[in-house]
């Protein structure tokens, strides 16, 4: 072979294989740091890890060591209210708020920012501002008494049946903005022949919304079920700012107990088989959820 | 929410107007809330707090919270206010910011232009690693961090959240790259433009907003993060988030709330900066990140 014909392979070569070596840098960090990290950890949760990892095989003796455990049942009893709460709450307030704002509002863009700037915040600012202002020392409370109404009560975050839902409110709080940008989105892509169609024919704007409208939102309610869910799941930040899991463990989630259980008290396996199940809930409704996006794109 | 998408064509009357404004500003108020608490208490001396004033604006206004939030506040052990775990979290966004976009633009190129059997498979997988709870990679993380000696520093956080940032990153610039020509680049290729050559001169010149949109996203979230900041750093290292829950959260001596809320504003600034700046950038961001496609 001639050193022309050679140098010329050699480049096709590399034309070929040029965009795949760029893209392996990315590829390969995520094949080791996110899915070699899973399976490390999903590993870790069928050893005798304590303080540091193990690798002695215990089999399911973490799983079922984590099932008897009072503070895992109660961190996973408090994210079914609070995922269950802050789903529902942020999808009506969002569709409301998005119904309300879609009927050409004045200074529509400044309310929009308005109802939107929490999502720009860290959960760590919300919790601090919401952990004083629910406070009944020198929040809402002791303002409200200050007021003249001496018996006013409002210290949920104190109480240790109740504190769940001050979670809720901050989280409500912060994210329920995103969630009517979602669906104003929804709203501004429906075709409005339909509607005026029904309008000719006597339809009230209630009925508008309800038969019309609100069933054409589908994907936005799918979008925004998938993000909050998934944000549930996560939800960590925001307990440690807010009641730092307590009182006692009266606010602890999966994410909080995962990292005290590994962290602090020493039971890496433990924690490591709590990691492993707040993953295979995700991944039940990530993976459909990507997999039909990426398959309606072909 | 482009400006330019249709208004619904539903027919208000006067009384249902006024209603849904009074619904819109009470709404308003409740979002506003938390950020006048924040600063209208930042500005008041703690006794005025402590009175049961904290819906009240300040009777004296006074700058001493802030000034003692950023530079002499306790946080942990030492006395040194925020300033230098501000500056720490400016030293960790910048490089992870800056690096995970270059990264994220490249494999949307090659993922969208220079397609190849498997392709959608590794974006699959790029994008179910944004998702993940990350609980699941604290453990060995640290681990790795430790070994190659990275643990406690403000370079291995950026790490961290170059690895984890990536897949955002190639999901914006993949979506965007797609609705790009692709005869552009062919009609390039045929007059012998190479790889690099075709994603200078003619993807990138047009990457403007997504680029903006990318790095407000990465921006916020890594400034944002607390979770890996409390994993991975040391006292010395600590972004800003962390400092503050130290801050707030430290039981010895008397709670200064007016010096609390001085530091969570610092903190909330630059994110809060942004989005008033270039809020448009950031819904698209927030947008694209949630509905595919």
């Amino acid at each position: 072979m001639s050193q022309v014909a050679q140098n010329r392979r050699r480049k096709d070569w590399l034309r070929e294989a040029l965009p795949k070596i760029v893209l392996s840098p990315s590829l390969a960090m995520v094949l080791v740091f996110v899915y070699g990290f899973i399976f490390f950890t999903f590993y870790l949760s069928f050893t005798d890890s304590r303080i540091l990892p193990s690798y002695g095989l215990v089999g399911w003796e973490n799983y079922s060591k984590l099932f008897r455990i009072r503070a895992w049942d109660t961190a996973v009893t408090n994210l079914l209210i609070f995922g269950s709460l802050y789903i529902v709450i942020c999808c009506a307030l969002g569709l409301t708020l998005a119904i309300l704002l879609d009927q050409k509002i004045r200074a529509e863009g400044f309310i929009r920012t308005i109802y939107l700037y929490p999502m720009a915040l860290s959960f760590i600012v919300t919790g601090t501002a919401w952990k004083w202002f629910l406070d009944p020392g020198i929040g809402l409370q002791a303002v409200v008494r200050g007021w003249g109404w001496e018996s006013f009560t409002f210290d949920w975050i104190k109480d240790g049946d109740m504190a769940i839902y001050t979670i809720v409110i901050a989280a409500v709080w912060q994210t329920s903005g995103f969630v009517m940008a979602m669906f104003l989105a929804g709203l501004r892509g429906i075709d409005n022949e339909v509607l005026k169609a029904a309008q000719i024919d006597g339809a009230s704007n209630f009925a508008l919304y309800r038969r019309i409208v609100i069933p054409q939102l589908r994907p936005a309610f799918m979008s925004a079920f998938v993000v909050l869910s998934h944000m549930a799941i996560k939800s960590y930040d925001l307990v440690i700012a807010l009641t730092g899991g307590g009182p006692g463990t009266a606010t602890e989630l999966p994410a909080t107990f995962m990292y005290s259980y590994t962290f602090t008290r020493n039971q890496m396996g433990i924690g490591a088989a709590s990691a492993t199940i707040m993953l295979m809930a995700i991944a039940a409704i990530m993976v459909p959820y990507i997999y039909s996006e990426l398959r309606e794109k072909k | 929410m482009s400006s330019n998408a249709t208004a619904t064509v539903v027919r208000t009357g006067s009384g249902a107007r006024f209603v849904i404004y009074t619904l819109l500003a009470l709404f308003s108020l409740f979002y506003l809330l938390p950020l006048y608490v924040m600063v209208v208490n930042s500005l008041k001396p703690l006794s005025e707090i402590q009175a049961g004033g904290m819906m009240a604006l300040p009777n004296e206004w006074t700058f001493a919270p802030w000034s003692t939030a950023w530079s002499t506040a306790q946080i942990g052990v030492e006395a040194t206010g925020l300033r230098p775990f501000f500056w720490n979290s400016i030293i960790m966004v910048v490089p992870a910011v800056a690096i995970s976009t270059v990264l994220g633009a490249l494999n949307g190129y090659v993922l969208t232009k220079w397609r190849f059997r498997g392709d959608t498979i590794i974006f699959g997988l790029l994008l179910f690693g944004c998702f993940i709870p990350f609980q699941m990679v604290l453990i060995p993380m640290a681990r790795m961090l430790g070994i190659v000696g990275l643990a406690g520093t403000v370079p291995g956080l950026v790490f961290v959240h170059l690895v984890y940032g990536i897949g955002f990153s190639t999901l914006y610039f993949r979506n965007y790259y797609q609705q790009f020509p692709t005869e552009l680049v062919r009609a390039a290729m045929i007059d012998g433009a190479g790889f690099f050559t075709i994603f200078r001169r003619i993807m990138l010149p047009s990457s403007g907003p997504i680029a903006v949109v990318c790095i407000i996203w990465q921006f916020t979230n890594i400034w944002n993060d607390f979770l890996f900041g409390a994993s991975f750093s040391d006292f010395d290292s600590q972004p800003m988030t962390v400092a503050l829950n130290n801050l707030v959260q430290s039981s010895t001596g008397v709670k200064e709330y007016n010096v609390h809320f001085a530091g969570a504003i610092m903190a909330a600034l630059p994110t809060l900066f942004v989005y008033i700046v270039a809020g448009r950038y950031f819904v698209r961001g927030l947008m694209a990140g949630s509905v595919k496609g």
